[in-house]
């Protein structure tokens, strides 16, 4: 079908489009992270090698779950030392049956809303990489990793930490599953609201690293989103009396509903402010809101309920002047009390600062300031930089702006800050 | 899978010199008891015993042939191991249910932790293979 498509381009989309299902699939009948992910990096060589020449396969992301499930095999067979032969020709066969009984040309072709959470190897994926017996930071890398499809470097600038600290995370991590056996399944009854939180907040992670895209020329990086939505909407699917996992999934849609408004012509970053409100996703925005009023009803409001309720009102605003900051700033105080952070305080004095004037706000932004807590955080630079020049402080805006843009890692918000910058350096000095 | 259900406690640090009162102590044995049968009936328990006290304790050590021996433990601690079991679970979720079941998570903190299987010596990875079966 799609051999006119550069092959190069075909395989890095589908890498990020279909590893971690592939993963997922193999790690379920495998049981082994290590070898299922080589066997499936194995399958995507092949493919860089092979496409150009005899094109790309009808569908490629069947095709790479079958070669990955061969070079798993392959890899089991030269395990020479394997205690029992007779064993290994059992597990072939096993690993052989259940492989074919999968047919992932069903699975490339599901929609986003196809939830049948039994069948779905990537959420028994999400609860074992996201299991209590893993430490917090190691369960968000080992999922974006692993389902995301995410690069070591990739995770590692997401979370300010240094490339070989995430690299023996990840190892580490693996080792813990399968030494100490955590399962790969989704949890039983008893278990699964616990484990539910873990869930909900790396989820919450994977669509802010598709949303935000800290690295790479592209903004958007709507397969991730798209990711963290499918599997939120399994979620719900899995427990629709968890208004936690409906209130997440409500503040995703609420969000990439304005995907298409957030950058310009030349893929330069548009804030909220100035965005082209026509082009928001109004079908969204109502799945979205929609599915907010159902968690709303369900009467135990949290984080990210209150979260989707402020997405919600920006979304109302037909013009940005018509947005309620003062209800924003309020949802974000009570968000404070639900989960005391220093990013959601920078998020509340940017709501203040709305509400009742940029020194309100910068007043809160200094207290930030003075705790050191996000000094490595470009946002709070950025937000006190806006802050300054709507005050006319050009010299400390200056600097400030200097400093978010020396700290992002992101091309697209470093060019929009450069740019402020050049028009404040327009000016007469000070 | 076998599993160690380590029990850390203050009273095994730092045991209190009055005997304890026989009511808790009845208590706590009562718990212990109906612990390791609710083990066994599951067909959980390979072993378990409980350790007397850290001050009972000696610390050997040889170094260059030469053996050194001290009075307690290498470490003081706040808690110290005061018993163990071994229990077969399927998988680290049954494991720590088993432990969050021991009386000693009530007053102390339990460790869980996974035996090494040696069935496929020297061969790590028939151990990671065989583990998904």
């Amino acid at each position: 079908m799609d051999r006119g498509a550069d092959p190069h381009d075909v395989v890095d989309r589908l890498f990020r489009e279909e590893s971690g299902r592939a993963v997922a699939t193999l790690i379920r009948v495998l049981g082994d992270f290590d070898l299922a992910e080589e066997a499936v990096q194995e399958a995507f060589v092949t493919a860089l090698e092979t496409w150009p020449s005899r094109g790309v396969p009808d569908n490629p992301g069947a095709w790479i779950t079958t070669t990955a499930r061969n070079r798993a095999i392959d890899r089991l067979r030269r395990r020479k030392r394997l205690a029992e032969k007779s064993e290994a020709l059992r597990r072939e066969a096993s690993i052989k049956a259940e492989l074919s009984a999968v047919d992932p040309g069903d699975a490339a072709t599901a929609e986003e809303d196809d939830v049948s959470p039994i069948a779905d190897d990537r959420l028994r994926l999400i609860f074992t990489c996201c299991h209590p017996a893993l430490a917090a930071d190691a369960r968000v890398a080992l999922t974006l990793r692993t389902l995301g499809g995410l690069t070591t470097p990739e995770i590692a600038r997401a979370f300010l930490v240094p490339e070989p600290t995430l690299a023996q995370r990840l190892v580490r991590a693996k080792r813990k599953i399968r030494d100490a056996g955590i399962p790969y399944r989704v949890p039983p009854d008893h278990l699964l609201p616990e484990r539910l939180d873990g869930v909900l907040r790396v989820l919450y992670l994977i669509f802010n690293e598709g949303y935000g895209a800290t690295t790479g020329d592209a903004l958007v990086r709507r397969e991730l989103c798209l990711e963290a939505i499918r599997l939120a909407r399994v979620l719900v699917s899995l427990m629709p009396d968890e208004p936690e996992a409906h209130g997440l999934l409500a503040l995703m849609l609420l969000h990439d509903a304005r995907r298409e408004a957030r950058t310009g012509a030349g893929g330069e970053l548009v804030l909220l402010e100035d965005q082209d409100r026509s082009r928001w996703d109004a079908t969204r925005i109502a799945d979205g809101r929609a599915i907010l009023e159902r968690a709303l009803r369900l009467g135990r409001p949290g984080p990210y309920q209150l979260q989707a309720a402020i997405a919600a009102l920006h979304d109302d605003a037909a013009t940005a002047g018509e947005t309620d900051w003062v209800q924003i700033a309020a949802l974000y105080a009570a968000l404070v009390r639900h989960e005391p952070s220093p990013v959601v305080e920078l998020n509340r004095a940017v709501a203040v600062a709305m509400a009742r004037g940029p020194e309100a706000g910068l007043t809160l932004i200094e207290e930030l300031v003075a705790e050191g807590l996000l000094e490595e955080y470009p946002y709070l630079h950025a937000a006190r930089a806006d802050l300054l020049r709507r005050l006319g402080r050009r010299a400390a805006a200056k600097e400030a702006y200097v400093r978010a843009a020396s700290l992002t890692a992101n091309a697209t918000e470093r060019a929009f800050l450069e740019r402020r910058l050049r028009e404040l350096s327009g000016r007469p000095p000070d | 899978m076998r599993y160690a259900i380590l029990i850390y406690d203050e009273n095994s640090a730092n045991p209190s010199p009055e005997p304890p009162d026989p009511a808790v102590w009845g208590q706590v044995m009562e718990e212990y008891n109906a612990y390791t049968a609710m083990l066994t009936a599951r067909g959980a328990y390979l072993g378990g015993e409980a350790l007397q006290p850290v001050p009972t304790a000696t610390t050997v050590r040889v170094r260059d042939g030469r053996t050194t021996t001290t009075d307690g433990p290498f470490a003081e601690t706040k808690e110290a191991l005061g018993g163990f079991y071994l229990v077969e679970a399927r998988d680290l979720d049954e494991a720590l249910e088993l432990g969050a079941a021991c009386p000693g998570a009530k007053f102390g903190t339990v460790e869980v932790r996974p035996v090494v299987d040696f069935s496929g010596a020297g061969e790590p990875d028939a151990t990671a293979v065989g583990s998904a079966s």
